[in-house]
Order: structure tokens, then C-alpha cells, then sequence
């Protein structure tokens, strides 16, 4: 399975603009399903990108992310060629990680 | 015969020049798959000017300055990736037999998206795409996807997009039962159905470019050269098959089952009136 995670991150001299979508049901647990079952929450809570050893960027997310979260931010630094580091944490204890290069 | 008309009610006047004038005994209403694609298009030409023929493929973002500056964002992240990658991996990948879906189709099923539906002379009636791929499970002894979306759609997608670019090129070969076909596709288009009272054709030909309350209508040219779709609305992918069964629900009406002779034969005269313009699935709308 390829990872759940799909990153673009460029550089403009100054600043890194990063762009993710991640992969996930983000289930809120207020719905049913065809049978009339609730289905369980099931949500990321905490996502990370690092660079150069530090957090440029987490989100502490619940359950009101909508399915298949996209983020778009921008921080300071970051060169061509740079690693950025993202990783999600979900309330299963599930998780991802990836690592992607500054353009 | 001139002096006669002088004096004839106007019906009768246009009676005896029909009858007049068409030695070749083509009467108004024969079918010519031909002129009716050449008039579809040239419709939507002068309602939209500004606009190229393959732009019509992006449906409403074409339609709308804003929208296309949001479309043009979005493609460079586009939400159907997760699906176009799912069905690379499935098309990849053999069934149980050791085959694959590449044994299935022409030039190993890569860049032919254009050609479908095509109308099978043995078995009478037209093949799309969705169909031919299920058809190809079950002869490989897999059990069928289902038509609306999930791996349908992965796979739709994935066939689309080896064949992005390439003009629809869908034939109508010389068989009266094609025919019957593409004037029966013709005929669904046309007609109003569910509580509603719509066509197809009363929101995608009549209103395009329109809002429907928060949505834009798309056009009808070009709708169906950008399936399979992700649709915001939908939170995922759909086919031809979810639109025309969901376009039958909006109108209040009784959606036919995917792959339906009807549904077929709206496929054929769909994708038929759209011949020339660039595949561009898969696709994403609001």
C-alpha cells in the first residue's frame, strides 16, 4: 500500500509552501451506517511536519476534519533539497509517517 | 405546383415542399448521427463563444472565471489521486488465473478510453467501458465490481487518464441496430421523466452555465470525457453510471439499474455528440 500521505513542498527563496492531502475516513462517530450502526470515531489527531529537527507545523485535529484532509501552509527557511518530515497520529493509535524533498 | 401553394393553406404548402424537396427521400426525421453531432456542437460553440471546443471537457470551470481560478489550484493537488493510483495498482496486478485486465481490451487496455462505448455487432447492443471491465472480472472468474464507484471507478480512472488528450472517436458502424441504439440514447436525452418534469437536456443543453441553486450546470458537450469524477458533493469518486443514476434521482425520478440498455445507449449518444473532443478523466468537480 502506498503511503497515505502525499506532500508538495517548494521553495521561493525566503519561504517553504507546503501542500498535503492525507488519506484517512476522518470518521466523526455521529454516523450510521446502512445497518443503523454508529460508525466509531476514527480521526487523526495530531499531524506534524518537521523540518531540520523542528516542528514547523502540528495540527491538533478532532473529529469536525472533514475525509481525505488537505493543509496548505507556508514557514520561513527551508532550502532546495531539504528534507520535510510529515507524520499523523490517529485516536486508534494508528499512524503514518513520510518524507518528502523541498523543490 | 407553385400556383397551387399561392392558394393552399399554409400546412399544405409545407407538406407539398417537403414533398418537393427531397428527391433523395430523406425525410426530416431520419436519423444522421452525423448532422446531429455537427448541430450539438456548433450549439454550444455559439451559446458559449469564448470558448474552444476542448474547453467545453472542463465542464463548469470553463464557465465560470472563479471557479476555473479554484479548478486550476486544485489541479495541482488533485483529490482524485488516492483513486488513480488504487487503479493503477488493480490494473496491475493479475486475478486469481494468472490473467489480467490488460488480456481484456485492445493495446493492453492503455489509451483506448476514447473508443467507448463501441456497439458489439454479435451481441447487438452497445459495450462501455464499466461494462467490458466487469465482463472482463467475470470471464476471469472475479466476482463484478460495482458500477457506481470505489474500484469502478479506480479503474475508470486509470484508463482515462492513460488516454488523456486523445479525441472521443466513438463509430457508429453501418447496422440498423447501431442506429436504433444511438437514436434510442437520443431519445432518453430528450425526454422529461421524475416529478421534476426535467430531461437531461433541460439542465445540460437548455442551462448550462446556470446556477441550480449553489451548483453551476455543466454542459452537455464534452460531460462525459472527463468521467470518472470526484465529486466534493459525493466526499468521493464516481462513474457514468452514479452520475446518470443520481441526474435521474435529482429529477425526482426512478433511476434505472447501471448498465441498463437505456443507460447504454445514453452513453453511445453522449459520448458520440462529443466526438473530437480531448479525453480528460479523471476529473473533479464541486
Amino acid at each position: 500500500m502506498a503511503s497515505t500521505i502525499r506532500v508538495r513542498a517548494t521553495s521561493s527563496g525566503d519561504t517553504t509552501e507546503v501542500q498535503a492531502l492525507i488519506q484517512h475516513p476522518m470518521d466523526s462517530g455521529f454516523v450510521k451506517d446502512a445497518k443503523g450502526e454508529i460508525i466509531p470515531p476514527h480521526f487523526i489527531q495530531q499531524l506534524t511536519f518537521e523540518h531540520d529537527g523542528k516542528s514547523v507545523f502540528v495540527a491538533n485535529w478532532g473529529t469536525a476534519v472533514s475525509k481525505d484532509p488537505y493543509v496548505k501552509f507556508s514557514f520561513k527557511g527551508g532550502n532546495k533539497g531539504d528534507d520535510l518530515k510529515i507524520s499523523w497520529v490517529d485516536n486508534k493509535g494508528a499512524s503514518d509517517t513520510t518524507t518528502a524533498k523541498i523543490l | 405546383m407553385r400556383s397551387a401553394i399561392h392558394f393552399a393553406s399554409a400546412a399544405l404548402a409545407l407538406a407539398a415542399l417537403a414533398s418537393v424537396a427531397a428527391p433523395p427521400a430523406l425525410a426530416a426525421d431520419t436519423p444522421n448521427p452525423a448532422a446531429d453531432a455537427r448541430a450539438f456542437q456548433k450549439y454550444f460553440i455559439d451559446k458559449f463563444p469564448k470558448l474552444k471546443l476542448a474547453d467545453f471537457v472542463n465542464g463548469p470551470y470553463s464557465l465560470n472565471e472563479d471557479m476555473h481560478k479554484q479548478w486550476e489550484e486544485k489541479e495541482q493537488f488533485p483529490p482524485y489521486e488516492f483513486s488513480l493510483d488504487m487503479g493503477k495498482e488493480m490494473f496491475s496486478k493479475p486475478f486469481k488465473n494468472g490473467k489480467s485486465y490488460a488480456d481484456c481490451f485492445p493495446n493492453k487496455g492503455i489509451g483506448i478510453r476514447q473508443d467507448y462505448p463501441y456497439f458489439d455487432d454479435k451481441e447487438g447492443k452497445v459495450v462501455t467501458l464499466e461494462l467490458a471491465l466487469n465482463r472482463c472480472r467475470v470471464a476471469n472468474g472475479e466476482a463484478p465490481f460495482s458500477y457506481v464507484k470505489d474500484e469502478m471507478a479506480a479503474l475508470t480512472a486509470y484508463m482515462a487518464f492513460t488516454s488523456r488528450g486523445k479525441p472521443f472517436d466513438i463509430k457508429i458502424p453501418n447496422d440498423p441496430r447501431a442506429l436504433e441504439a444511438y437514436e434510442n440514447g437520443k431519445r432518453y436525452f430528450y425526454t422529461r421523466r421524475g416529478q421534476l418534469n426535467f430531461s437531461c437536456a433541460s439542465c445540460h443543453v437548455q442551462n448550462p452555465g446556470e446556477r441550480i441553486r449553489a451548483e453551476i450546470l455543466a454542459p452537455a458537450l464534452g460531460i462525459l470525457n472527463a468521467m470518472p469524477i470526484y465529486r466534493s458533493e459525493w466526499g468521493g469518486m464516481g462513474t457514468i453510471s452514479r452520475r446518470f443514476t443520481t441526474c435521474n434521482v435529482q429529477t425526482r425520478g426512478v433511476p434505472l439499474d447501471p448498465q441498463s440498455d437505456e443507460y447504454r445507449d445514453l452513453e453511445y449518444y453522449l459520448s458520440y455528440v462529443s466526438n473530437g473532443l480531448p479525453i480528460s478523466g479523471p476529473g473533479a468537480r464541486p
